[in-house]
């Protein structure tokens, strides 16, 4: 396997110019003798089969959900980030270009970087054409608010329901390909394998989910916008559908899955309350605008938040990083909440949690003004606490809520598989070992409206093709395979469910390979890891049959595999002995507990081959350069 | 906390159907319903026997998956919420809970709680967008918005189209899911131009569909989980009306 990143030459400020026309063309009456496949129907997998159809190429779009306007982009709240400096405050491309960067730890590709930042400004307008409702000033100007780790107020936002005003703004986009019937969609069908034709990705095998059908698909392209891998934690802020399968097969049929160790925790999540919990809910860490993050000076001050005087709290991000407070990057605010946690300091049942604070805020603009700029979020906290957070302050925990790593890709999103492309979270490429606030809907619309339709169009071009029909030898051979899998969960009969079985070792990942990582809970992790797979396949319960809606198989598949890749992202974890961003080793760390990079060894990409079920991966490099922003310690004090 | 439920069980859309009893036990109050099916689920299937199949994703009332008719109200007994964010505190300990679909000539039904919504898809496709292609667009700050306008917008684009509305309707009607994507573009500059076509192309699609029509019991807006006013029906009947009697482009 070779990694060419594609990285075109010249200034970077110039480089997607000058890719964007040096890219062939597909002459417009050509368009529609193309048929791509879109996986996902997120931001990134939205507005790519728009696009594309669009365009004039024949689309064919899949989900598991019952409908293309459910995908968990919609469950974004905060904003998304552009560099339209609006606020005239000093925002720049290059500010935006800089800040993403350093975010990531010097960890992501500097020219993926710059380009994103350049198409945040189109974004915006994109979305205002679509008629997406943002926020508003009095004068009828777009409003935007700053955002975790930024100095600058960059972020436009509709209440706190930013992911799905612009979900439904690519879905509405599809809606109206739907019609003109440029775009088929599949909804309640799920991709169980990808069929690559003499080196080419040419199609994918699905299994519908309402009929148990399992068949194929063939196109000249296939797009993946499937997602990120957080369920690997069990756990977490995701929807109870997301899962690494699509990925996942993807990696086993020959595509490099890059930096799977890089998964962020999110510093402003509801605490767990039990065992019973499915899921976590994230409040927007918008919130940490006008909220104090506290927890009591002393260990075991078990009085209410109210009853501890000033002088007795500890405001422990104002007072570490004066000049970011209580806007510290994600990771480093999520292990600052660990660090107080285990000190003893955790507030709340089970101590596993610190205070979000609005007094001072309620004090200074009014209770009115917060509870109208944070909408749904006071409710909401209030619904699953039964607290007010207005009355008393919030308790928070970190809880795992995104994945930088993905499936490898160079500067035109395309794979190690030729003919396949992966966008938004499922592929790795712009955040580096960490993602700032309100990037991720910044970047899975950036490559679905404005990379990935001209990158696709280059491959198309470049590359001629001939059929590949479904009953071709590859095809049946990747069905046969998907037939027997399925067959085998069914046959198993044993006696636990796939959910205990994946919150095992859900905890084990959380516990092994969460927010702190070291030698010894890695080893630990990849030698428990394959015994839990194995009771899995002796001892899960699958009910039903195949050619039924059957909830229990769909979800043991995606069990199966993130079996598989829990131990990838181990070895990935344990391969890379440094800390950087989302990945904290603790053998690597500051006197004062700030993650410690490596540049010397670590300044690559890793990107994992798959070599069989028996085998251990293998890991390829691709060597990080920087000519813009030179690589400095990351300092938020 | 334990309670009863009697859950609506069909194998498939063929199937008769018929309600099955539950017992749930041990439930602790901060788990929410689906969490109490969960865990329901998991002793089925330890025990062999197949799951109660329903639709959930996101676990926080935004996505729009989760559609349980609970003791006949959608979404259960609290307002403003999603079935997935009704939490067992809500329920009596002991209480005797019934567990249904949605019930809609335009939601089939596929399996036990789970119906076919894509009616609701096929009513946006009919013309709920603004017609504008990746590109081209002009600087966000050139078409100035309102505030109140994009907040009134935003009231109506916050349905999660989830079918409640319809669910809670003795006529099965889809008015609230439609004037509120009819109302959202109207209020909104972007939204003019297809103002007139687009109102007629949703509500003929809308009755294609089968849904029944509205005779103003306003149940929708009380089981709407983004509680959508139905002061944007009202937009609906004066949207309509100005499309049947301008033609296409004419003001």
């Amino acid at each position: 396997m070779k990694l060419d990143s594609q990285i075109p030459s010249g200034p970077m400020a110039e480089k997607w110019d000058r890719h964007r026309f040096e890219m062939k063309l597909v002459n417009p009456a050509n368009k529609r003798k193309f048929r791509i496949l879109v996986v996902g129907t997120g931001l990134a997998g939205g507005s790519a089969a728009a696009t594309l159809a669009e365009l004039g190429y024949n689309v064919d779009c899949f989900c598991f959900q019952d409908s293309p306007r459910r995908a968990h982009s919609i469950a974004a709240q905060g904003g998304i980030n552009s560099a339209k400096n609006y606020q005239n405050d000093g925002d720049s491309i290059r500010r935006l270009f800089y800040d993403t960067v350093k975010g990531g730890d010097f960890r992501s590709r500097e020219a993926n970087v710059y380009r994103l930042s350049q198409v945040s400004v189109n974004i915006i307008d994109q979305c205002v054409a679509q008629g997406v409702p943002f926020a508003r000033e009095y004068g009828g100007q777009l409003f935007n608010r700053s955002f975790g780790g930024a100095q600058v107020s960059r972020t436009f936002y509709c209440r706190g329901q930013t992911g799905q005003q612009l979900l439904l703004g690519a879905y509405q986009a599809m809606s109206r390909q739907i019609h003109t019937g440029r775009i088929q969609m599949h909804p309640r069908t799920e991709m169980l394998d990808l069929v690559v034709v003499d080196g080419r990705a040419r199609g994918i095998v699905v299994r519908d989910l309402v009929s148990g059908q399992i068949q194929s698909y063939s196109g000249d392209a296939v797009v993946l916008a499937t997602g990120g891998y957080s369920p690997v934690f069990y756990l977490s802020t995701n929807a109870k559908g997301c899962n690494v399968t699509a990925t996942f097969r993807a990696y086993k049929r020959g595509a490099a899955f890059a930096n799977p160790c890089y998964t962020q925790i999110h510093p402003t999540c509801i605490p767990v309350t039990g065992d019973h919990q499915s899921k976590l809910t994230l409040m927007s860490e918008s919130l940490r605008n006008d909220g104090r993050i506290w927890v009591p000076k002393d260990g075991g001050d078990r009085r209410a938040p109210g009853q501890i005087p000033e002088a007795q709290r500890d405001y422990y991000l104002e007072r570490k990083y004066p000049s970011f407070g209580n806007l510290a990057p994600r990771d480093i605010a999520s292990r600052a909440a660990k660090e107080v946690c285990d000190e003893g300091r955790g507030v709340g049942d089970g101590g596993r949690g610190v205070y979000l604070d609005f007094a001072d805020s309620i004090r200074r603009l009014g209770e009115h003004t917060i509870r109208e700029r944070y909408g749904e979020l006071f409710p909401m906290y209030q619904r699953i606490t039964g607290e007010d957070g207005i009355q008393q302050p919030m308790r928070i925990y970190p809880a795992p809520h995104y994945t930088m790593g993905g499936l490898w890709v160079d500067y035109n999103l395309m794979s190690t598989v030729p003919g396949l492309f992966v966008v938004g979270e499922a592929n790795f490429s712009d955040h580096g070992a960490n993602r700032l606030g309100a990037s991720a809907l910044m970047q899975g619309l950036a490559d679905g409206y404005f990379i990935l339709p001209y990158t696709l169009s280059n491959y198309l071009a470049a590359n001629k093709q001939t059929p590949a029909p479904v009953d071709g030898a590859d095809f049946q051979r990747c069905e046969a395979d998907v037939h027997a899998r399925v067959n085998r969960l069914l046959s198993i009969k044993g006696k636990r469910s796939a959910q205990a079985i994946h919150r095992q070792a859900g905890k084990l990942m959380w516990d092994q390979c969460g927010m702190a990582r070291s030698e010894q809970s890695l080893k630990k992790a990849l030698n428990e890891i394959p015994a839990i797979r194995e009771e899995f396949w002796k001892n899960v319960s699958v009910t039903g049959g195949n050619g039924e809606l059957n909830q229990a198989l769909e979800y043991a598949g995606r069990v199966a595999d993130f079996l598989e890749f829990a131990e990838l992202l181990c070895h990935d974890a344990l391969d890379r002995d440094e800390s950087c961003g989302a990945h904290f080793r603790i053998e690597h760390q500051m006197p004062d507990g700030e993650a410690k990079r490596n540049d010397e060894q670590y300044s690559y990409v890793s990107a994992w081959e798959y070599a069989g079920d028996d085998q251990a991966p293998i890991l390829h490099k691709e060597p990080l350069v920087f000519e813009e922003v030179h690589p400095s310690v990351r300092s938020y004090k | 906390m334990n309670f009863t439920l009697h859950i609506w069980r069909q194998k498939s859309p063929t199937d008769a159907g018929r309600t099955v009893t539950y017992d749930a036990r041990d439930i602790s109050p901060d788990m929410s319903f689906l969490e109490m099916l969960d865990v329901v689920n998991a002793e089925l299937i330890e025990k062999g026997q197949e799951p109660i199949a329903f639709d959930s994703d996101c676990r926080e009332g935004i996505c729009g998956s989760c559609c349980l008719m609970i003791n006949g109200i959608p979404h259960g007994p609290e307002r403003g919420v999603a079935t997935c964010q009704t939490y067992m505190r809500v329920f009596r300990d002991g209480q005797e809970i019934y567990i249904e679909p949605w019930r809609a000539r335009a939601f089939p039904l596929l399996r036990d709680l789970i119906v076919d919504r894509g009616a609701f898809d096929r009513i946006v496709q009919a013309g709920g967008y603004v017609s504008v292609n990746t590109g081209g667009a002009q600087d966000g700050n050139c078409l100035p918005v309102a505030k109140t306008d994009a907040e009134r917008a935003m009231d109506a684009a916050a349905c999660i189209g989830c079918g409640a509305c319809v669910a809670a309707c003795k006529n099965a009607s889809a008015m609230l899911f439609t004037a509120a994507k009819v109302s959202h573009l109207a209020l909104l500059p972007q939204g003019q131009p297809e103002r007139r076509q687009r109102v007629r192309n949703m509500v003929e699609q809308m009755d294609r569909e089968g849904f029944g029509t509205c005779t103003n019991y306003y149940e929708c807006e009380a089981a709407c989980p983004k509680e959508i006013s139905v002061q944007f029906i009202a937009q609906l009947n004066r949207e309509y009306l100005a499309g049947c009697l301008e033609g296409d482009g004419e003001k």
